[in-house]
C-alpha cells in the first residue's frame, strides 16, 4: 500500500502551487509520462468495492495491481462464534449471488464430519434448487458484462428470466438471495405443492428466451469485435493461479467437481460441462452463457427424479461435530469453493476456511491486463467473474 | 425572392424566412430568437421523451410515467432538479475553463438551428453558405468538450476528453465528405436550395422524382454513422464510456453545467437528423414527386398557405423523430466498440468509401 500511496502521480490541471511530478517514460521520438489509474474502490465498472490500480501509457496498461480488502467482513471468524446451524445464514452472504450453493457447502461438510445419512428427497432437492441458483447467479453475470461493453439492453432481459426464478425459489425457500433453506441433515422444509410443475415450466420458459441471449449478445459483431482474442488465459497458467468455474472451464479443461469428484446425486445423471478454446473474454462469457443451458439440462433430469419422503433426517438438540477436519469442494456458479471444516467438537467450528472461487479468479487479473488497452482491461475485468464479497469475504 | 439560374435548373437562392415578413427591425429579430430557442429548448426535449420510452419498451420497462401525462414531462422534472443542484467545482480545477466549457459545448449547438429549415419559410436565416456554417459550427462543440475534460483535474475526465477530440477528428472528414457529395449534386450550398434541388432531381432518362438517398445511400450511411460517433451516441459512446470512464468528460460536473451538456448532446441529435433530413429525405416533401397540398411554388415545395406551413413543419419533424429513433435504437441494440476499433473504421472504411461516393457521384453529376 505504502508504495502506491507515495508513488508520484500526474494530476492533469492542478491547483496553484502544487508541484507535479512526471516520470517520463518511452522510447522513441515520443517518450511520455506514465499515468496510474485507480480503478475504484467506487467505480462503475467494479461492481462492489475493488480496486484496481493501473499504470498507463496513454491507453495502455503497463501493469495492473489489484487491490482487495475493502469489502472484508471477518466471516471466517464470525463461523466460529456461531453454531453449525447458524453459519448458514453467514456463509450464503460472501458470494451473495450464489447463496444457496454456499449453504450447500458447509452443509456437506458437517454431514461428511457427523457421518449423517441425508435423505434422498433433501439431496435431489439441493441439486434442483442449486442449479436454478447457478442460473440466477450466470444471468446476473450476463447482464453485467454487457453493461460493462456498453450494451444496456441484456441486463433488462436477464432480470425478466432473474426475477421469474427468484419468484419460483421464494416459494419454496422464503428468500430471493439469501435462502437459507440448507441445514445439516438435509432441508429446512419440504417445497410447496405444485413446485416441480412450475420448475418444469420455467425450465421451458428460460430455455425458450436463451436465444435471445446468444443472438443478441454472443453473436453481435461489436461484442465479438470487442471479446475474441482480448485477454487470452492458457490453461497451464489458469491451473498454476487456481482459476476455477466458467472461467477456467473456457481454456479447455473440463474441471468440475460435480463430474470429476461428485456430491449429492450428480454421478447419477449426466452433467454436461462446456469448455472453451482459447480461453479468452469471448469464450469465458460463451462458457457461462453454454453453462445455463448445461443447468437447464441438469434440472430437467432432477425433475424425473425426485423421490417422495422425508427432506430433514432427525438431528440432536445441539449439532456437534466430533473433532477432527475435513474438506469439501463444491462447483460453485463462479468456480470451486472449497470449505476446511476444524473442529474441537464443541457447538462451533474451531475454524472454517473459505477457499472461493473469486478469490482465486482476480489472481488471473494481473497477467491478463498486461499490455492491453483500457477498454480490453475492462473487458477482461467482467469477464473473469467474481462477486467483491467472495473476494474479500 | 431572388431566382438565380445555374446551368439547366433554377434555384431559389437565399429565399425569405416568414419571418421577414413582418415590418420593422425589431419585430422579425424577437421572432427569430423566440423560433431558434424553441427549436433548441424543446424539440430536443421532445427527441429525449421519445428516447426514454422506446428505450423502455424495447427493455421489457414502460420508461417514464409520473411526471405528466404518460410522463411526457420527466424532462422537464430532470431539468428543475438540475438547477436546484449544488454547483460544484473541484479544487484542483482550473476554474474558469472548467467553469466556460459546457457553454462552449452548448451555444454552437445552439446556433445551428438558425439555418435549419423546417418548412417553406420555416427557418431563421438562410445562408448562401447554410451547410458549410452548419458542419463548421457543430464542430466546435468538441472545444467545450475538450476544456470540460482538462480542466477537470480528473484523469477520467481528461481521458474522455482526449477521446471525445480524437473521434471528432477521425469523424469530421466522411461526415464533410458526405456532404459535399450532396452539395455537388444538388449544385448549392443553401440548405433550403439542396431541399428544392431534391424535388427537382429525376432518375436519369426517367421522369421519376426521387430523394438525394436513392443515389446517395452509401453517403447516407457514411453520414448517419458519422454524426452518431461526432455525437458521441452509443455505440460510438468513448468519450462517456461509463463502465470504463465513470462518466468520461463529465464525470465532475453537476447541476446544470451538466445539464447542459446532456442538452448539448441532444440538440446534436436533433441537428444531425435535421440535416440529413435535409441532405438526403427530402426536406418538408411528404413523399417525392408530391406537392405538398396547399403549396404551389416549385414544385409544391413554396407559397404555401398556412396549412400547408403547418403540415410541412409536421413532416420534418416526423422525419426527425425517425432518425432520432433510429439511433436510440443502435443504442439499445449494441455494444461500445473500443476506441482504435472506431479510429480504424473510420479511416480505413469510412474515409475511402466517402471519396468514392464522392468521385462517382461527381462523374454521374458531370455525365448527366
Amino acid at each position: 500500500m505504502s508504495d502506491l500511496d507515495t508513488k508520484e502521480r500526474i494530476q492533469p490541471g492542478t491547483a496553484p502551487g502544487e508541484d507535479v511530478a512526471f516520470e517520463i517514460h518511452g522510447d522513441g521520438d515520443f517518450p511520455t509520462a506514465d499515468m496510474s489509474l485507480s480503478i475504484g474502490p467506487a467505480h462503475p465498472a467494479t461492481h462492489g468495492v475493488f480496486r484496481i490500480v493501473l499504470e498507463m501509457d496513454g491507453e495502455r496498461v503497463r501493469e495492473a495491481r489489484p487491490v482487495i480488502g475493502y469489502m472484508h467482513r471477518g466471516f471466517e471468524k464470525l463461523a466460529e462464534y456461531r453454531d453449525y446451524r447458524q453459519i448458514k445464514a453467514l456463509v450464503n452472504r460472501h458470494d451473495w449471488l450464489s447463496g444457496f450453493s454456499n449453504e450447500l457447502g458447509v452443509a456437506l461438510a458437517v454431514e461428511k464430519m457427523m457421518e449423517m445419512e441425508v435423505p434422498d428427497r433433501a439431496q435431489w432437492i439441493r441439486m434442483l434448487i442449486a442449479e436454478w441458483n447457478r442460473i440466477l447467479n450466470h444471468l446476473m453475470f450476463i447482464g453485467s458484462y454487457a453493461i460493462e461493453l456498453g450494451a444496456i439492453t441484456p441486463m433488462f432481459y436477464a432480470f425478466r428470466e432473474r426475477e421469474d426464478i427468484q419468484h419460483l425459489l421464494e416459494s419454496a425457500t422464503g428468500g430471493r438471495l439469501h435462502f437459507t433453506y440448507n441445514q445439516p441433515g438435509g432441508l429446512k422444509i419440504d417445497l410447496p405443492k405444485g413446485f416441480l410443475r412450475e420448475s418444469q415450466r420455467l425450465s421451458t420458459v428460460v430455455r425458450e428466451r436463451l436465444p435471445d441471449y446468444f443472438d443478441l449478445v454472443l453473436g453481435n459483431e461489436i461484442f465479438q469485435g470487442r471479446t475474441k482474442g482480448i485477454g487470452p488465459l492458457p490453461s497451464d497458467v489458469a491451473l498454476s493461479i487456481g482459476v476455477t468455474g466458467p472461467t477456467l472451464q473456457a481454456t479447455g479443461v473440463a474441471e468440475d467437481p460435480r463430474v470429476t469428484e461428485p456430491y449429492l446425486k450428480y454421478g447419477e445423471i449426466d452433467v454436461p460441462v462446456p469448455v472453451g478454446e482459447n480461453g479468452d473474454s469471448f469464450d469465458r462469457f460463451s462458457c457461462l452463457l453454454r453453462r445455463i443451458q448445461a443447468s437447464l439440462d441438469i434440472i430437467d433430469q432432477v425433475h424425473d427424479h425426485v423421490p417422495p419422503g422425508p427432506v430433514n433426517s432427525k438431528l440432536p438438540k445441539m449439532v456437534k461435530a466430533p473433532e477432527g477436519a475435513t474438506y469439501v469442494r463444491t462447483e460453485n456458479p463462479l468456480g470451486q469453493l472449497g470449505y476446511w471444516l476444524e473442529s474441537d467438537g464443541g457447538r462451533t467450528p474451531w475454524r472454517l476456511k473459505m477457499r472461493t472461487p473469486s478469490f482465486s479468479n482476480v489472481q488471473a487479473i494481473p497477467y491478463l491486463m498486461e499490455g492491453v488497452l483500457l477498454p480490453d482491461a475492462i473487458s477482461i475485468l467482467g469477464s473473469v467473474f467474481f462477486v467483491v464479497g467472495d473476494i474479500d469475504r | 425572392m431572388t431566382a438565380i439560374s445555374s446551368g439547366a435548373t433554377t434555384y431559389i437562392a437565399q429565399s425569405v424566412s416568414l419571418f421577414d415578413g413582418f415590418d420593422g427591425f425589431v419585430l422579425p429579430l424577437v421572432l427569430k430568437i423566440a423560433f431558434v430557442l424553441q427549436l433548441f429548448f424543446v424539440v430536443p426535449l421532445v427527441g429525449g421523451y421519445l428516447e426514454h420510452k422506446a428505450m423502455g419498451r424495447m427493455q421489457h420497462r414502460r420508461g417514464p410515467v409520473e411526471a405528466g401525462p404518460f410522463g411526457v414531462l420527466q424532462l422537464v422534472a430532470d431539468g428543475i432538479k438540475f438547477i436546484q443542484k449544488e454547483d460544484v467545482i473541484p479544487r484542483a480545477a482550473d476554474r474558469w475553463v472548467f467553469a466556460a466549457a459546457p457553454g462552449v459545448a452548448m451555444v454552437p449547438a445552439l446556433l445551428v438551428f438558425l439555418v435549419i429549415p423546417l418548412g417553406p419559410g420555416v427557418f431563421a436565416l438562410d445562408l448562401e453558405l447554410g451547410l458549410f456554417y452548419a458542419l463548421a459550427i457543430t464542430s466546435v462543440s468538441v472545444l467545450g468538450v475538450l476544456m470540460g475534460g482538462w480542466a477537470s483535474a480528473n484523469k477520467f475526465s481528461l481521458i474522455g476528453g482526449l477521446r471525445a477530440g480524437a473521434q471528432l477528428i477521425a469523424y469530421e472528414l466522411p461526415l464533410i465528405l458526405a456532404a459535399i457529395t450532396v452539395a455537388v449534386q444538388a449544385g448549392t450550398l443553401s440548405l433550403v436550395g439542396i431541399v428544392e434541388a431534391q424535388a427537382g432531381f429525376m432518375i436519369p432518362g426517367t421522369g421519376i422524382n426521387v430523394w438525394f438517398v436513392f443515389p446517395q445511400i452509401v453517403g447516407f450511411g457514411i453520414f448517419f454513422i458519422s454524426a452518431m460517433a461526432e455525437l458521441s451516441r452509443p455505440p460510438f459512446d468513448m468519450p462517456i464510456g461509463d463502465s470504463e470512464l465513470v462518466f468520461g468528460y463529465m464525470t465532475e460536473y453537476t447541476g446544470i453545467k451538466y445539464a447542459m451538456y446532456m442538452l448539448t448532446e441532444y440538440a446534436g441529435m436533433i441537428t444531425m437528423s435535421a440535416l440529413m433530413v435535409v441532405l438526403y429525405l427530402g426536406g418538408w416533401q411528404l413523399l417525392p414527386g408530391v406537392p405538398m397540398p396547399g403549396c404551389e411554388g416549385a414544385g409544391g415545395l413554396f407559397d404555401c398557405s398556412p396549412i400547408g406551413i403547418a403540415l410541412s413543419v409536421l413532416v420534418t419533424l416526423g422525419k426527425i423523430m425517425a432518425l432520432v429513433f433510429v439511433m436510440v435504437w443502435a443504442r439499445v441494440a449494441y455494444p461500445r466498440l473500443r476506441e482504435d476499433q472506431l479510429q480504424r473504421m473510420s479511416w480505413l472504411v469510412l474515409v475511402p468509401l466517402s471519396l468514392l461516393n464522392l468521385a462517382v457521384i461527381t462523374v454521374f453529376k458531370v455525365v448527366f
